[in-house]
C-alpha cells in the first residue's frame, strides 16, 4: 500500500567552509608579495607640502628618493639636512651617490630614471637648489617634487 | 575562529594603503658650464615670478598673492598676441605673450624661499597649463583631458607646451 510520505522542508545544506583557510592563505600571500616595507629609516624630519597638480610616480624601482629636512636627533641641531639611503649626507654626495643609483638600474630602462625629492615644508630653497644642480651635473633630469594631495586648491590656500 | 580571521583580514585591506609616492613631475635643464648663456627670447614673452625669502611674490613686477598667480599665469599663455594660435581665447594683448608655443615661464626664488612655497607656486603654475589643457579638451573633444586618447593628447599638448623654467636662485635680499 503506498504510503504518503509527508514532504520534509527543503533545507539548504550548510555551506562549507573546508576551502576558507584556502582563500586566507591565498589572500596572506598576496599581500606578502606585494607589501613593500619602508626601506629606509629616516633620520630627518619631513613633512611634505600639499599640491594638486600631482602626478603618481609609478616605477618604484626606478626611483631614488632624497630626504632634505631637519635632523630628528637634537644634537645635530636643526638645520636641515640630505639624507640619503640610511645616512645623512651633504650635498657634495648627491652627485656620485645618484650616479651609483642610475648604474643599478638596467640599461634600457635608465632613461626613466626619476629622483624623487622629499622635503619638509620648512626647509630653504637654498638646499633644494644645490641638490637641483648636483641632480643636473649627474644628468638626471627626471625630478619629483614630493608632496601630499590636497583635496582642492582651496584647502591649498588655506594652508598658508 | 574563521570568522575572526576574516574581520581582521578584511579590517586591514581597507585600512591598508599601499605608499604610492606622488609629486610634481619636473623636468630639470641640462647642465652648462657658463651660467651667463642667453636665449633670444623677447621680453613679453617671458612671464616672470619672483619668490623672495620673505616668501612674498613678484608677478611680471607686480605684487601678487599666491590665488593670483593661476589666472595671470592662464591669462599669459593664452594670450595669442599674434594670433596664430587656433586653439587659444586669449585677450590677444600684444604687450603680453604672441602665443603658447613662444610663451615661457621663468619662475625664480630666494635661498631663503621656504619650499613649501616654492611647491605651491609651481603647483600654481602646473595648474595654470592643466586648466588650459581641460579646457581646450573640453571645447574640442567634448571630453576631459585625462580621458583622451594619446594622440590627442599630443594634439592638445602641441597647442599649449609646458615652458616652466626654475633660473638658479639668487640672493633677491633679506
Amino acid at each position: 500500500m503506498a504510503t504518503i510520505k509527508k514532504k520534509k522542508k527543503a533545507e539548504v545544506p550548510p555551506l562549507s567552509t573546508a576551502s576558507l583557510p584556502d582563500i586566507v592563505f591565498m589572500l596572506l600571500f598576496f599581500f606578502m608579495v606585494t607589501t613593500t616595507m619602508r626601506e629606509v629609516t629616516l633620520l630627518v624630519k619631513v613633512k611634505k607640502p600639499l599640491a594638486t597638480e600631482i602626478q603618481k610616480l609609478e616605477r618604484k624601482d626606478l626611483t631614488t628618493y632624497i630626504y632634505v629636512g631637519a635632523p630628528k636627533s637634537a644634537s645635530l641641531g636643526t638645520e636641515p639636512r640630505i639624507q640619503l639611503a640610511d645616512q645623512l649626507a651633504s650635498v657634495g654626495d648627491v652627485q656620485q651617490w645618484v650616479i651609483l643609483q642610475r648604474e643599478s638600474i638596467n640599461e634600457a630602462e635608465r632613461t626613466k630614471f626619476t629622483v624623487s625629492i622629499k622635503a619638509d615644508v620648512d626647509a630653504k630653497m637654498g638646499l633644494i637648489s644645490d641638490i637641483k644642480q648636483e641632480l643636473r651635473k649627474a644628468q638626471a633630469l627626471k625630478l619629483s617634487y614630493s608632496a601630499n594631495p590636497a583635496a582642492s586648491v582651496e584647502d591649498l590656500f588655506k594652508s598658508y | 575562529m574563521a570568522d575572526i580571521a576574516f574581520l581582521l583580514l578584511i579590517f586591514f585591506l581597507v585600512t591598508t594603503t599601499m605608499d604610492v609616492d606622488k609629486g610634481l613631475l619636473v623636468k630639470l635643464p641640462p647642465w652648462t658650464e657658463d651660467t651667463g648663456e642667453q636665449q633670444d627670447i623677447k621680453e613679453k614673452n617671458i612671464f616672470v615670478v619672483l619668490v623672495n625669502a620673505q616668501n612674498q611674490l613678484l608677478v611680471e613686477d607686480e605684487y601678487a598673492s599666491l590665488e593670483d598667480v593661476r589666472r595671470l599665469a592662464k591669462e599669459f599663455i593664452d594670450n595669442n598676441g599674434d594670433g596664430t594660435c587656433e586653439g587659444c581665447r586669449g585677450l590677444r594683448d600684444p604687450n603680453s605673450s604672441d602665443n603658447p608655443r613662444k610663451a615661457v615661464i621663468s619662475l625664480q626664488n630666494d635661498r631663503g624661499t621656504s619650499y613649501k612655497t616654492f611647491v605651491a607656486v609651481r603647483n600654481e603654475l602646473l595648474g595654470a597649463y592643466s586648466e588650459l589643457r581641460e579646457d581646450l579638451s573640453q571645447r574640442r573633444f567634448g571630453r576631459s583631458y585625462d580621458d583622451l586618447s594619446e594622440s590627442d593628447k599630443e594634439a592638445v599638448n602641441e597647442i599649449y607646451p609646458q615652458f616652466i623654467s626654475e633660473a638658479e636662485p639668487v640672493k633677491i635680499g633679506g
